[in-house]
């Protein structure tokens, strides 16, 4: 894990008063690969493809492992682990002490490139994170396989989206395209809710993904690292 | 000596009991056979054996017969599996699985809201307004705070009093930060924290079985509960 040193920025979604204050933390240099997910699998049964509740995970889970113990024959054990419902990566952060991040400290970390902490004014920042949008199965390369950011992490653009603990206050529905303003039946204080940086595509994206994603659905696309509160 | 007699017989029914749940293929009264060829169409026989006709095995038929909520069965979809510890606003600490055997509707909440709470709130009522007090015996409403750090157990009996919601049948439920976003999270309910008192959320009621599976949803506010109230009224007047 690596030190994210806090701070305050605007996220895509502010709230009212738009700034949004990030507290130190650590994060996993990576995400969590096959291997990691592996050993997690042996240790802890009720997550085993074959006893996990419908509950917890769609029928997506972990659907190229050979059996409950052995991944798939083309995946590799240094790849990313998708294919995770929300429930189990908690879980997994939490055995290990850790917890999922927040969007916020997603986001704040996310906005880096090699040198700059917030790389998100640069053509190329964007450009980067569109041009992975448009490769295919990038599920399958190895950690480590995209550039080492600002802050000393690997692969927050370029392999897989990740989890967020928070996923689920991405306020955005069908109805909330519509033109017709009737969303406010769906969403108490939806008014407070608009994107700041319109300009922000490859962010956009990000959104729309947590706000159409469902805890127990297990995505090819989807996986997750951990970050770990600093102890005062 | 009588005690342990009367353990033991005890003990006896409740096994043949389960033993009876775990068995599917042994021939208890629910279960009929068919024949494969359907040799004389849809007809089924009481006994296992072969076809009388072209004496092919027959095939046990399980029936979906609804049977009274078994304690060790609980459904994959089941949310008593969650194992959160929440705290009512009576102050006890309780599971979700604790509110097992009832029908439940559930809807989130925080008490400071001053925009759409206050209207869901008031459908919960209505809701409830609709049920016969016959059935409100097998039925909890269930007021889940999304603002556990404000909703203190004091505070939501204060909210029950306020809004005449303190019967029995009322259950209002202070849980832990992680806790509720796991709830929500199988409700598909969505919340955002816009500032401290104020919240974001996806206005969901929901409609559990005593076994604690999902069976109803209805989203949005002051919309028309006719689904919702028959729903509850199906589940609660079964038996």
């Amino acid at each position: 894990m690596v030190l994210i040193k806090g701070g305050t920025y605007t996220p895509l979604y502010g709230r009212d008063s738009l700034k949004v204050t990030v507290s130190d933390f650590k994060m996993d240099v990576y995400p969590v690969t096959h291997e990691q997910f592996l050993e997690f699998i042996k240790k802890t049964p009720k997550w085993k493809r074959s006893t996990i509740k419908k509950l917890f995970a769609d029928k997506n889970y972990l659907i190229d492992w050979k059996s409950d113990v052995e991944i798939g024959a083309k995946q590799s054990l240094k790849a990313p682990i998708t294919n995770v419902s929300w429930f189990v990566a908690k879980d997994y952060c939490k055995t290990q002490g850790k917890r999922l991040p927040t969007i916020d400290e997603w986001e704040y970390v996310a906005m880096a490139n090699k040198t700059l902490p917030d790389a998100r004014p640069l053509k190329t920042y964007n450009e980067y994170i569109l041009s992975w949008y448009e490769k295919p199965k990038t599920f399958n390369n190895e950690i480590g396989s995209t550039f080492k950011n600002y802050w000393g992490v690997y692969d927050l653009h370029g392999l897989v989206w990740e989890w967020t603990l928070d996923f689920n206050s991405v306020l955005i529905s069908g109805e909330s395209r519509k033109d017709v303003d009737n969303d406010s039946n769906l969403f108490c204080g939806s008014a407070a809710i608009g994107a700041s940086d319109l300009m922000n595509y490859a962010a956009f994206m990000r959104y729309a993904i947590r706000g159409s994603v469902k805890a127990k659905y297990a995505l090819k696309t989807l996986g997750f690292r951990c970050v770990k509160e600093m102890s005062n | 000596m009588r005690n342990l007699k009367s353990t033991l017989l005890l003990l006896l029914i409740l096994l043949s009991g389960l033993s009876c749940k775990n068995t599917t293929e042994t021939s208890n009264d629910l279960t009929t056979y068919y024949c494969p060829m359907k040799c004389e169409d849809n007809k089924t026989y009481k006994t296992s054996g072969s076809c009388p006709i072209c004496k092919m095995d027959l095939i046990a038929h399980k029936q979906a017969v609804s049977e009274p909520l078994n304690e060790s069965d609980l459904s994959d979809e089941s949310i008593f599996h969650l194992s959160s510890l929440w705290n009512t606003e009576k102050g006890e600490s309780i599971q979700l699985e604790e509110l097992k055997g009832k029908t439940l509707v559930v809807v989130m909440i925080y008490t400071t809201c001053k925009a759409a709470c206050p209207r869901l709130v008031a459908d919960m009522r209505n809701i409830e307004a609709q049920i016969p007090k016959s059935n409100l015996e097998n039925l909890r409403f269930v007021l889940v705070s999304i603002d556990p750090k404000n909703d203190t157990p004091k505070r939501l009996k204060e909210f029950a009093l306020e809004n005449k919601m303190d019967g029995k049948h009322w259950v209002f439920l202070q849980g832990t930060e992680s806790g509720v976003r796991e709830f929500a999270n199988v409700l598909a309910v969505k919340y955002k924290e816009i500032s401290p008192l104020d919240f974001s959320h996806s206005n969901i009621i929901s409609v559990f079985n005593m076994g604690g599976e999902l069976i109803h949803q209805q989203e949005g506010l002051g919309v028309d509960h006719k689904e919702t109230i028959q729903t509850i009224l199906d589940l609660t007047t079964k038996n």
